[in-house]
């Protein structure tokens, strides 16, 4: 009997080292094949024109040519596109703290007539296909004279357009006691007081998730800024780069994958030193960024 | 003005007192803090919303007036419209295959992950890196690897002694190179179900290594029915986002070729910005809307049968 479960037991050990190595093997492949499109990338923007087109291609561009990131910047208005970017990603996430910040507390601390009526059309307008309300809405800035500014991509972020901001703020609002509001209203605050003396300080770790999640959205944002703007000075950088695909004279690869390396780099930077929070905003809203 | 300043006091005394109660206060603050959420789903979602089903009722090009055409161009786009349809077709092909695809990878790196594995952060930050990044440059890279005669892909096959496939310009294939692409992003799904292995349980295994369950049993007989709800949400949240993929066929093959990767997002895009055809496009966006809905709505009528949710009865077993 002991030396059943012995043998068993030590069954069972060598079993499990080879589940273990096996696993490994898996996760290390797994980890190549997805990082591997960026080394690729990062090596295609090195290349010179004749590189690109060599077989068998080159991993290690030989001699490299870092000159094609200067091209980008200087040749093709890269860098205004990405200060573009940055501006509509900083003036649309600050709009959407806001606004969906002051709703949250609203629908997670105050009471008022149709609140909960009108959080179930909230929720609902998170289910929304957008394409229901682009045509119209499109029509409604092109009549207010907006295209090639920056109001169709930016206002609607002052009007908690997206609610899940919202629904998230809220979810957090709910944990905080409401004794805090009532001790708050004892003193003679006012509930804007509360909220932004109060609430607001004790979300910053709920607003850093929310701010990064947007801002993310924001940056790579494709198909307002691909109907809004269409002056080559006002694009932002996601729909900039698309430029660089030219069916009639040929892709200069090298430039593109330039261009999209200082295009993935700030958004890689910001997720490698908030990924503690990122994920665990992924994880607790259970929600794609 | 002196005489003013006498009489206002004694008017706010007596007849009109503009002091709210508590409670009215607390309910003015509250629409007004919620005001613009409020103004922005009138003016951004509900108007337009109504606006665009008006739309989809009439022909219009933005420079003559609309036509109102009642539901021709529902009928039109039904029963007339073989691109609608292709398009509709290959969305569905898309979601159909990619969605499970990616639950399932997901799923797989995930448990993979939920045990005692050395540089856990580091596998789990490279494998959610493709869900930080933006679905241009996602397409970009993969236009360039998917290339036929200088692409990676093809260069890694010959080694195998493979010939060229052409992954972007085979009619017959392309579909299969988006889902390929789709797969390589599985680690958003990886991580919200993370998330979930580590809240079930631990007891349940125990208890199910006391009965001998082997790896593969305590796998399909525990972890998955735990994280059903999160599996659930997964699939639910793939549906919405798949039907509605636009850059990803706009940059990689715009549509092409013979329109074999027309996503029908992208074909209401031309209708609306290339064609001018509002009225038609907005008819489109309705059917996609019902589409999301109509499928939605099944796998939440599905769900009664295959999501655990813990604290009810159902799902143990009537």
């Amino acid at each position: 009997m002991t030396a059943w479960s012995l043998a068993r037991k030590a069954n069972r050990k060598r079993t499990d080292a080879i589940q273990k190595f096996v696993i490994y093997l898996i996760l290390i492949a797994g980890a190549v094949i997805v990082l591997f499109p960026f080394l690729w990338t990062f090596s295609t923007s090195l290349k010179t024109p004749d590189q690109v087109y060599q077989i068998p291609p080159q991993m290690i561009p030989d001699p490299a040519d870092p000159l094609n990131y200067a091209r980008v910047l200087v040749d093709r208005p890269f860098a205004r596109w990405m200060l573009n970017s940055l501006f509509v990603v900083v003036v649309s996430t600050v709009g959407t703290l806001l606004s969906c910040s002051l709703a949250a507390f609203a629908f997670s601390r105050l009471r008022w007539p149709l609140r909960d009526k009108l959080f179930l059309v909230l929720l609902a307008t998170m289910m929304l296909p957008t394409q229901v309300t682009l045509i119209p809405t499109f029509i409604l800035f092109k009549e207010l004279g907006w295209i090639n500014t920056y109001f169709p991509i930016t206002l609607p972020a002052w009007f908690a357009r997206n609610a899940f901001y919202v629904f998230l703020l809220r979810q957090f609002f709910m944990t905080i006691p409401l004794d805090l509001d009532d001790a708050a209203r004892m003193d003679g605050a006012s509930h804007l007081q509360v909220y932004w003396r109060i609430i607001l300080p004790m979300s910053k770790p709920a607003l850093g998730v929310a701010a990064l999640m947007f801002a993310q959205f924001k940056w790579r944002e494709f198909l307002a800024p691909l109907i809004y703007l269409n002056r080559t000075d006002s694009l932002t950088a996601a729909v900039g780069l698309r430029t660089f695909m030219d069916e009639t004279h040929g892709t200069d690869w090298e430039l593109m994958m330039a261009a999209n390396i200082m295009f993935m780099l700030p958004v890689v930077i910001v997720f490698f030193f908030t990924q503690r929070y990122m994920i665990q905003g992924v994880v607790i809203t259970g929600v794609k960024g | 003005m002196i005489r003013g300043a006498k009489r206002a006091p004694a008017a706010i005394r007596h007849g009109l007192n503009f002091r709210l109660t508590y409670k009215q206060s607390e309910a003015l603050s509250g629409i007004l803090m919620a005001a613009p959420w409020i103004l922005g789903f009138l003016f951004f979602v509900a108007g337009p919303m109504i606006a665009s089903l008006y739309l989809a009722m009439t022909r219009w090009d933005l420079f003559t007036p609309p036509r109102f055409l009642g539901l021709d161009n529902f009928h039109a786009l039904l029963t007339d419209d073989n691109t609608f349809w292709l398009s509709f077709r290959v969305t569905t092909l898309y979601a159909v295959f990619s969605v499970p695809i990616q639950i399932a990878v997901g799923l797989a790196l995930a448990q993979m992950l939920n045990q005692k594995i050395r540089l856990l952060g580091m596998f789990r930050s490279v494998y959610y890196l493709p869900s930080v990044l933006s679905g241009v440059s996602i397409a970009i890279m993969f236009r360039w690897i998917f290339g036929t005669q200088y692409g990676l892909l093809n260069g890694a096959l010959k080694l195998l002694g493979i010939d060229p496939i052409s992954w972007l310009g085979d009619p017959s294939i392309v579909l299969f190179s988006f889902i390929l692409m789709s797969v390589w992003g599985s680690g958003a799904n990886m991580l919200i179900y993370l998330g979930a292995l580590q809240s079930v349980p631990t007891e349940l295994y125990e208890a199910a290594e006391v009965d001998g369950a082997g790896s593969f049993r305590k796998f399909f007989k525990i972890t998955v029915p735990m994280i059903t709800p999160v599996i659930f949400f997964t699939l639910v949240n793939g549906i919405i986002l798949s039907l509605q993929e636009f850059q990803t066929p706009f940059i990689l093959t715009n549509g092409g070729p013979a329109n074999a990767s027309l996503f029908i997002v992208l074909y209401l895009y031309r209708n609306a910005f290339q064609w001018f055809k509002m009225g038609y496009a907005s008819a489109i966006a309705w059917i996609i809307f019902f589409y999301v809905l109509v499928l939605s709505l099944l796998v939440l009528r599905s769900s009664k049968a295959w999501v655990y949710y813990e604290g009810s009865l159902k799902g143990r077993g009537e």
